[in-house]
């Protein structure tokens, strides 16, 4: 039993901490939030260059990379292109995303079934008809892989965003660094792949995949909530004294930081138990991704009630790190839909 | 980072789980008088099993009767023993608390002494910390012990001291400089329970059974051989006991939470609760997973902990963290239990699931956030020691 990380993970969490701050600083974050695009595009090259699309990397090293990125809030399709887009098949180092829920069907990662978006032979090829909604960073990506059913059963098929053949429509999101789109596909030419046989394996990869990469992300943003509140704890005098030493503060920041130690264990465990295909990584990721993302929620509510007014207000960063907990929790059925996996284990 | 074994411990972990199949009684917990509680006669024949089998002291050097293998072994030792739903030692403070402390500080007569008794079951050690005045102000403590020649006469009173009534020896933190206050002055002593003068009188908890004491100390002589480090200097030893406790803790709490849910999961798809089991019922289902999840949060901290202080030397700040957490998720998992009985969790006794085993265990777990620092002094030594904020007082 060794929960360490090697010393390669160790130098990629300083690089990643250094590049985050230094390029993309909370102030550089706020402003992406509140531009058109929602994303530093050159960024992708650069995290390119830093080696965070390579293939060799594994879960274990995503791990360090998605704390990293939730820690300083990272806008851009790093998440929809690793955890999702790549386990179902993508192949690539540009932004891509993973189309899989429809409009009025349950958004989560379990219905392949269910879809209505259809696939039909066109010649040699193939042409994709219907829609998608939820659809992560779908105005960043240059792919996404959609979710679709031919007369074979559902499948997945890699669509070209930038050939012309479909339409994107941004939705109106809470969290602006992380956006969902709408993808309107009417006959557009789609490249198998992943065949009916494979769906639901490969569903079940994605699935685990985006949720113990969501884990670490939130225990992450949980993280940088409670260093934000524990340097206004500090700092910050009422009454003549520092706010830190009154327990009402202090007590409830010593929760958040009980919460987050759990949510991290659980978190690197996951990822391992996913790198391994361990017998036990569907119950890791589900337990992985409810505790952090609860510890993510609870650490963003502290720390705005720790900063008072200021934590309040819009240009404070605390609001948009709320809203990326909470996206989180809304992911993929959130919480409540991991602990009914859990229960389904256990007791059934 | 891997979770797996390695090949030692692989062997380890077998060898342990084939023994506990031949040797542990599989009636064992249902032949108490009490299902759940505390027996004293079996635990001491399991102790006895348990020293024979070679499964005492993993971590403890071999001279002093241990096996001198990396603490990873413990933590592997209580996992299986929650697997087999096997009880414990009967010394946990000998095992935990004292006997960690005695090696770290003590005299190597101390530690040839008492060591290898505290594993064979021998020796059984009680804690006499609190005081009626002074409690999570442990400093505050008044219990006196004066030097006369070789000895210190001790006179005073400790309360809530858990195994005092079948202890053999005593940890005691006194007050030796009577004009000292607080960390300063303070003198911790062996004290052997059968010396003229220890009184010891059962106080009965909320759950009706007498599982700690009052013990009054009159004009009682240790000598001062016994003393536990330097004279004066008992704050510290009392620390390295506290530092203990709470770190090693973990990895029992674990156990004892583990062992609790399969007990919960087993009531879930027994009783009934509005006409159906608690197992098909959705919100039952949904604490019940929240709970497992707890456990896991608690057993990867744990191991996390592990690893730190394996390769670091120093335990992590993660051991308050994880004793605080366990205590209320153990409360949270015991209350669920006696919910889901619906109305059958109004009964105790032969008339109540199981003999009664959630109604003991429900009002025990209120216990769990006073004992060993109560929650209140967790958050703050984790917001003082470890998130770095400025002191309360
Ligand atoms: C089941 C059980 C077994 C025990 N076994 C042993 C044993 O074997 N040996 C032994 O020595 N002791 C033992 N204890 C005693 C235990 O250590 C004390 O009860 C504990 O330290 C609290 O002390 P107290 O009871 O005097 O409560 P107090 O210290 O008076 O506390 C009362 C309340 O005030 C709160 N409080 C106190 N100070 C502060 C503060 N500064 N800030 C905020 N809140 C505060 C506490 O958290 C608590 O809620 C046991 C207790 C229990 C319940």
């Amino acid at each position: 039993m060794d929960f360490a990380f090697s010393a390669e993970q160790d130098a990629l969490r300083t690089t990643a901490r250094r590049y985050l701050t230094d390029r993309l600083p909370l102030s550089r974050v706020a402003e992406l939030a509140d531009s058109d695009a929602g994303w530093d595009v050159a960024s992708w090259p650069e995290l390119t260059a830093l080696g965070w699309l390579d293939e060799e990397l594994g879960p274990v090293d995503h791990a360090v990379v998605f704390e990293e990125a939730g820690y300083s809030l990272y806008p851009g399709p790093l998440f929809a292109s690793l955890a999702l887009a790549r386990p179902a098949g993508y192949r690539g180092a540009e932004p891509a995303t993973l189309a899989f829920a429809d409009p009025g069907r349950p958004a989560t990662l379990a219905g392949t079934a269910e879809t209505t978006c259809r696939a039909e032979r066109y010649g040699e090829g193939w042409r994709l008809t219907g829609r998608k909604t939820f659809v992560p960073d779908l105005l960043g990506a240059a792919h996404a892989v959609v979710l679709a059913a031919a007369e074979e059963g559902p499948g997945c098929w890699l669509v070209d965003l930038r050939a012309g053949g479909a339409t994107l429509r941004p939705l109106s999101t809470r969290d602006r660094t992380r956006r969902l789109g709408e993808l309107i596909l009417s006959g557009t030419p789609a490249t198998p792949v992943v065949p009916a046989a494979e769906t639901a394996r490969v569903f079940a990869d994605v699935r685990r995949a985006a949720r113990a990469a969501l884990a670490c992300e939130a225990v992450g943003v949980a993280q940088r909530c409670l260093d934000l509140a524990l340097d206004h704890a500090r700092n910050r005098k009422q009454f003549g004294r520092p706010i830190g030493s009154y327990q009402a503060i202090a007590h409830r920041l010593a929760d958040v930081y009980t919460s987050v130690a759990l949510a991290r264990s659980l978190a690197y465990w996951a990822s391992w138990c996913v790198a391994e295909r361990d017998a036990a990584a569907d119950s890791a990721a589900a337990a992985a991704g409810a505790a952090a993302s609860d510890a993510a929620v609870l650490a963003a509510e502290a720390a705005v009630q720790t900063f008072g007014g200021a934590g309040f207000t819009w240009d404070s960063p605390l609001h948009r790190f709320y809203r990326r907990a909470q996206w989180i929790a809304a992911f993929d059925g959130g919480p409540r839909n991991q602990r009914a996996g859990i229960a389904a284990m256990l007791l059934d | 980072m891997d979770f797996r074994d390695s090949p030692e411990e692989a062997v380890f972990r077998a060898d342990l789980r084939a023994w506990l199949a031949v040797n542990l009684p599989a009636d064992w917990s249902d032949r108490q008088p009490n299902v759940g509680r505390y027996d004293v006669a079996f635990a001491r024949e399991w102790t006895a099993m348990l020293h024979a089998g070679g499964w005492t002291g993993l971590s403890w050097p071999v001279k002093y009767g241990g096996r001198g293998l990396p603490l990873t072994y413990q933590g592997i030792y209580l996992e299986e023993c929650a697997r087999a739903d096997a009880p414990d030692h009967i010394g946990p403070i000998g095992l935990a608390m004292a006997g960690p402390t005695i090696l770290t500080v003590g005299t190597p007569a101390q530690k040839q002494r008492h060591l290898p008794k505290i594993l064979t079951g021998e020796e059984i050690f009680c804690q006499g910390f609190s005081e009626p005045e002074s409690g999570s102000d442990l400093a505050s403590l008044r219990t006196r012990a004066e030097r006369d020649g070789e000895d210190f006469v001790v006179n005073g009173q400790k309360i809530w001291s858990s195994y005092a009534e079948i202890a053999d020896w005593c940890i005691l933190l006194t007050r030796s400089e009577p004009t000292s206050s607080r960390h300063s002055g303070l003198t911790y002593l062996l004290l052997d329970m059968t010396s003229p003068g220890v009184e010891v009188r059962p106080l009965r908890q909320m759950t009706g059974d007498p599982e700690f004491n009052e013990i009054f100390f009159t004009d009682v002589r240790v000598p001062a051989a016994n003393v536990l480090g330097a004279v004066g200097g008992g704050w510290q030893v009392a620390m390295t006991t506290l530092l203990h406790e709470r770190g090693t803790l973990g990895f029992a709490l674990t156990v004892i939470l583990e062992k609790l849910l399969n007990r919960l999961i087993a009531t879930a798809r027994t009783v009934q609760l509005d006409g159906r089991c608690p197992a098909a019922d959705p919100l039952m289902r949904d604490r019940i997973a929240g709970l497992w999840i707890d456990l896991q949060g608690l057993r990867y901290t744990n191991y996390r902990a592990l690893s730190a202080l394996l390769r670091t030397g120093a335990p992590g700040p993660e051991g308050s963290a994880a004793k605080l957490h366990w205590s209320e998720a153990n409360q949270r998992l015991t209350s669920l239990a006696i919910e889901m009985m619906g109305a059958g969790g109004l009964l105790d006794g032969t008339d109540a699931w199981w003999g009664g085993f959630w109604s003991y265990a429900q009002l025990r777990s209120r216990g769990n956030t006073i004992e060993a620092g109560t929650s209140e002094i967790l958050r703050t030594i984790i917001a003082e020691r470890v998130l770095d904020l400025p002191r309360s007082r």
